[in-house]
């Protein structure tokens, strides 16, 4: 079992690293974390202690016939109680930064579009523009659409740097789920729904992912990607994408003009 | 130790106070495979029960195993992906509807109307008519094998439910399986509502019923609430799939969240389904065990009826990842964590009942005691999977996996258990091996936490549940490998009972009436207990009544207040 030491690494804690939200989620998960540990060490204490203790022996002790103790009693509901609470403030605390997207660094994409969502406030307006990227899942392939004139990819979404990304989910068959874990939690494209969420990655380089709810055969297969580039190598992309994208229509309005030439010579 | 004339005396005494009920004029047992088919008696049709699910138990199991063995390595090539939806798809929809839930009706006939005193359910035929309902759904689900097994999950998700995805008949095999186990659910509800209701013992008023009554009465009106919402869904999916409508495809303006809403409105309630009995057999048998009395017995009972009604709160706890508006999550993040407050006084009150006892170590305190050692870890996980926003990295991964697995197995099935090794000499006259039975606890434990808890690593490294394969790059190879090999040690050990059983059931030492000198009336009769299960039913005084019985046997009265009742006279 030889497992890499940064596979363990990750072993306890969900991934993060990639954009705010995931580290946020990350400290989040920390936090629930550390309350939970000392009352799991607790109640297995006592039940393992009381297990080894109070066996029975020949001259031992006979048993105490006790059948409550009210103070007690309350005393261990209002501490559960107390406990929730606080875990339900400091999600409270955290849910802003998680759910709201940050806004754009300066070294971001210079020319991207406002936006302004349904549930989701809009990033700040201090920080730049922010790029909406609209996702939509079908078996069993994301398809990935950009701002800007027909410009679409499939499997790899490419974004610039230090850019704030909010996603617009959608699914066209069944439901899928995009989760790329580093980049954040997941959100679900529901047939008939959008839903949403963002990122922002700091650095360039690859995070992968893959869609997390059962939709079929081919549902382990149905992986996804994205690729932070600097803006430029961005801009750079989304010229070569309308390039070819429009190469291609042209091929095919082409093929269809042979075609149609065809079929009025066989007649 | 010399032995005092003064301490024999005592020792005789105590013998004496295990009571030989006598039994007159009975007809005799009917005999052969004819009586089995039509008895309506409450305990042969638990025995039924409880043989039924146990093999429903071993083929989910051998599914189990299978998808296990696929995921061992990356890249496996044991399975096809269609084949991996359907043994996931059998594994899951096998346990929780052919195992869980039924296992507890085994029990629940077999024991409630011995614990409350009556002589039989109140609707001896209804009560058939649940199991045979059971089995054929049973076998109207494993039908699909010969055709195409279903392929969305125990939780058939619309639209992928849906017959332009899956056009086979597998997911019809499926809501006719949801159809039949709900009808048989709902009838044996019914059923137990009444008996528990109106037949119990004289004196055995709602604060002196067993713990273990309480758990299936609850579970029966959850079952009353939670069923019809399911029994809508699958009929509007069957009539999506067959007869043009289109309540869940948003093409005709139907919507596939309402699926998930009236799934898990069922659902969530379902999960208690499964858990409040088990934590009822095992407030049986702690105390008994510790030889205390149950801490807080008003608190447990309180805790499970509270538990049932804030369990009807929390379903869109499962739709975290959905397009659904914050506020939503947010009260479903609330509703759930109000709920482990019940579930945690349950934890403190076994631990305290526990503490100062003398404890027998015997095979049913060891199955007992591992509940709330595995339950609060699964109850942990929870509580971190109700905090949304990491609910939004962990659901639908492995973490969720591991968290089913440590409620449900470590939780239900570890009671389950306990259950078949404290009642196994009342069901059968015979007691199980201890030694096998000790052995069998511990293969099944250590295989239960290797396969069980490397798989919240797995989550919490990125892996998703439900895919039948995951490349190398990944890294989730060691804590798939290890989980493989603790199923399998898992599964050697749940062999080991079953081997138990087959053995003891001829073989084993004669156990008595009432072989761990229990609290409650079913200790009271023969074991097994006659087909009229009483001739008198004493009176009952309080929680422990064989307690106060041993007690006055020993002073040497007759039990008071012991009322007749009439013999049976052939049904
Ligand atoms: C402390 C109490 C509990 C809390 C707070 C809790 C919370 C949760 C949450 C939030 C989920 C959704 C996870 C997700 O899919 O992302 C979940 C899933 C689940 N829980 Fe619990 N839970 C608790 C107790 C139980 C019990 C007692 C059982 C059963 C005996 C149970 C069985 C399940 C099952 C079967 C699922 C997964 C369903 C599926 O997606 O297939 N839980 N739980
Ligand atoms: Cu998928
Ligand atoms: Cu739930």
């Amino acid at each position: 079992m030889a497992v890499a030491p940064a596979a363990w690494a990750g072993a306890f804690t969900p991934e993060a690293g990639g954009s705010p939200n995931a580290d946020e989620i990350d400290r989040l998960y920390r936090i629930v974390l550390y309350i939970a540990i000392p009352i799991f060490l607790i109640v297995e204490g006592t039940l393992i202690w009381s297990l080894v203790k109070f066996r029975e022996r020949k001259g031992g002790p006979a048993p105490a016939q006790i059948r409550g103790n009210t103070p007690l009693e309350l005393g261990w509901t209002i501490g559960a109680a107390v406990i929730l609470v606080v875990i339900a403030a400091v999600t409270f605390i955290y849910l802003g930064d998680i759910k709201n997207p940050a806004s754009s660094g300066p070294a971001g994409l210079a020319s991207g579009v406002a936006v302004a969502s349904l549930d989701q406030p809009a990033p700040p307006s201090d920080g730049g523009k922010s790029l909406e990227i609209e996702v939509n899942g079908q078996q069993f392939v994301w398809r990935y659409d950009y701002p800007g004139e027909q410009i679409f990819s499939y499997y790899e979404m490419v974004v610039p740097t230090d850019t704030t990304v909010t996603l617009k989910i959608r699914a066209s068959d069944v439901i899928h789920s995009w989760w790329i874990p580093e980049l954040g939690g997941k959100a679900d494209g529901v047939p008939g729904h959008t839903n949403e969420t963002w990122f922002k990655i700091p650095e360039p380089g690859v995070y992968r992912g893959q869609c997390a709810e059962l939709c079929g055969e081919g549902h382990a297969d149905m992986r996804a990607q994205v690729r932070a580039v600097s803006p430029e190598e961005y801009t750079a992309f989304v010229e070569e994408r309308a390039q070819e994208i429009k190469e291609a229509q042209e091929g095919l309005a082409e093929q269809r003009r042979e075609r149609a030439t065809e079929e009025e010579e066989v007649e | 130790m010399a032995t005092t004339p003064e301490h024999a005396a005592r020792i005789s005494r105590l013998q004496q106070a295990r009571p030989e009920v006598v039994m007159h004029g009975l007809r005799e047992e009917p005999r052969g495979w004819l009586a089995w088919l039509t008895t309506t008696d409450h305990k042969r049709i638990g025995i039924m029960y409880l043989f039924a699910t146990f093999l429903f138990f071993i083929l989910g199991g051998v599914e189990a195993l299978l998808i296990r063995l696929q995921l061992a390595v990356p890249d496996g090539t044991l399975v096809t992906p269609e084949t991996y939806n359907g043994l996931v798809s059998m594994h899951g929809t096998t346990m929780i509807f052919l195992f869980v839930v039924p296992v507890w009706a085994g029990f629940a006939n077999y024991f409630v109307p011995l614990m409350i005193g009556a002589r039989d359910m109140a609707f001896p035929r209804l009560n058939a008519l649940s199991f045979w309902l059971l089995a054929f759904g049973g076998i109207a689900f494993y039908g699909s094998l010969f055709f195409e097994p279903p392929g969305a999950g125990w939780t058939s998700y619309a639209p992928l439910s849906d017959d332009a995805y899956l056009p086979g008949g597998g997911v019809d095999a499926w809501i006719f399986l949801i159809h039949l186990t709900g009808l048989s659910s709902l009838v044996g509800a019914i059923n137990f509502i009444a008996t528990i209701h109106n037949m119990r013992a004289r004196g055995m008023g709602w604060g002196r019923m067993p713990l273990f009554v309480w758990s299936i009465l609850t579970y029966s009106y959850l079952l009353v609430a939670a069923l019809p919402a399911i029994a809508a869904a699958v009929t509007m999916l069957l009539t999506d799939r067959h007869f043009g409508t289109d309540f869940f495809d948003a093409n005709g303006g139907g919507d596939p969240m309402l699926w998930q809403h009236l799934f898990w409105f069922f659902g969530h309630p379902e999960v208690y389904i499964m858990i409040l009995p088990a934590f009822g057999i095992i407030s049986e048998i702690l105390p008994v065990f510790a030889r205390k009395p149950i801490f807080g017995y008003k608190a447990i009972a309180a805790a499970t009826v509270a538990i049932a009604f804030l369990g009807l709160l929390v379903w869109a706890h499962h739709m975290f990842t959905t397009p659904t508006s914050t506020v939503v999550l947010v009260f479903f993040m609330m509703s759930s964590f109000l709920i482990a407050v019940p579930t945690g006084i349950k934890i403190f009150n076994w631990i305290a009942t526990l503490w100062r006892g003398s404890i027998m170590m015997k095979t049913p305190l060891y199955f007992a005691a591992a509940l709330p050692a595995l339950f609060v870890i699964g109850g942990i996980s929870g509580v971190i999977l109700a905090v949304f926003p990491v609910d939004w990295q962990l659901h639908d991964t492995y973490f969720v996996v591991a968290h089913i697995h440590y409620v449900l197995f470590g939780g239900s099935v570890f009671g389950i258990f306990a259950g078949l090794y404290y009642w196994f000499p009342k069901m059968s006259g015979r007691m199980l091996s201890e030694g096998l039975g000790k052995a069998s606890f511990w293969v099944m434990f250590v295989g239960f936490n290797l396969t069980f808890l490397v798989q919240h690593s797995a989550g919490l490294s990125g892996m998703p549940r439900r895919i039948y394969d995951y490349p190398e790059s990944a890294g989730w190879w060691g804590f798939n490998l290890a989980s493989t090999i603790g199923s399998f040690l898992l599964g050697i050990g749940v062999m080991m009972s079953v081997v138990n059983v087959i053995v003891s059931i001829k073989k084993g030492q004669k156990a008595g009436n009432d072989p761990w000198k229990g609290n409650t009336l079913e200790w009271f009769t023969q074991s097994p207990p006659p087909e009229n299960n009483f001739d008198v039913v004493p009176r009952v005084r309080s929680v422990e009544p064989m307690k106060d019985i041993r007690r006055e046997v020993m002073k040497g009265a007759e039990p008071a207040g012991t009322v007749a009742q009439p013999v049976a006279s052939g049904t």
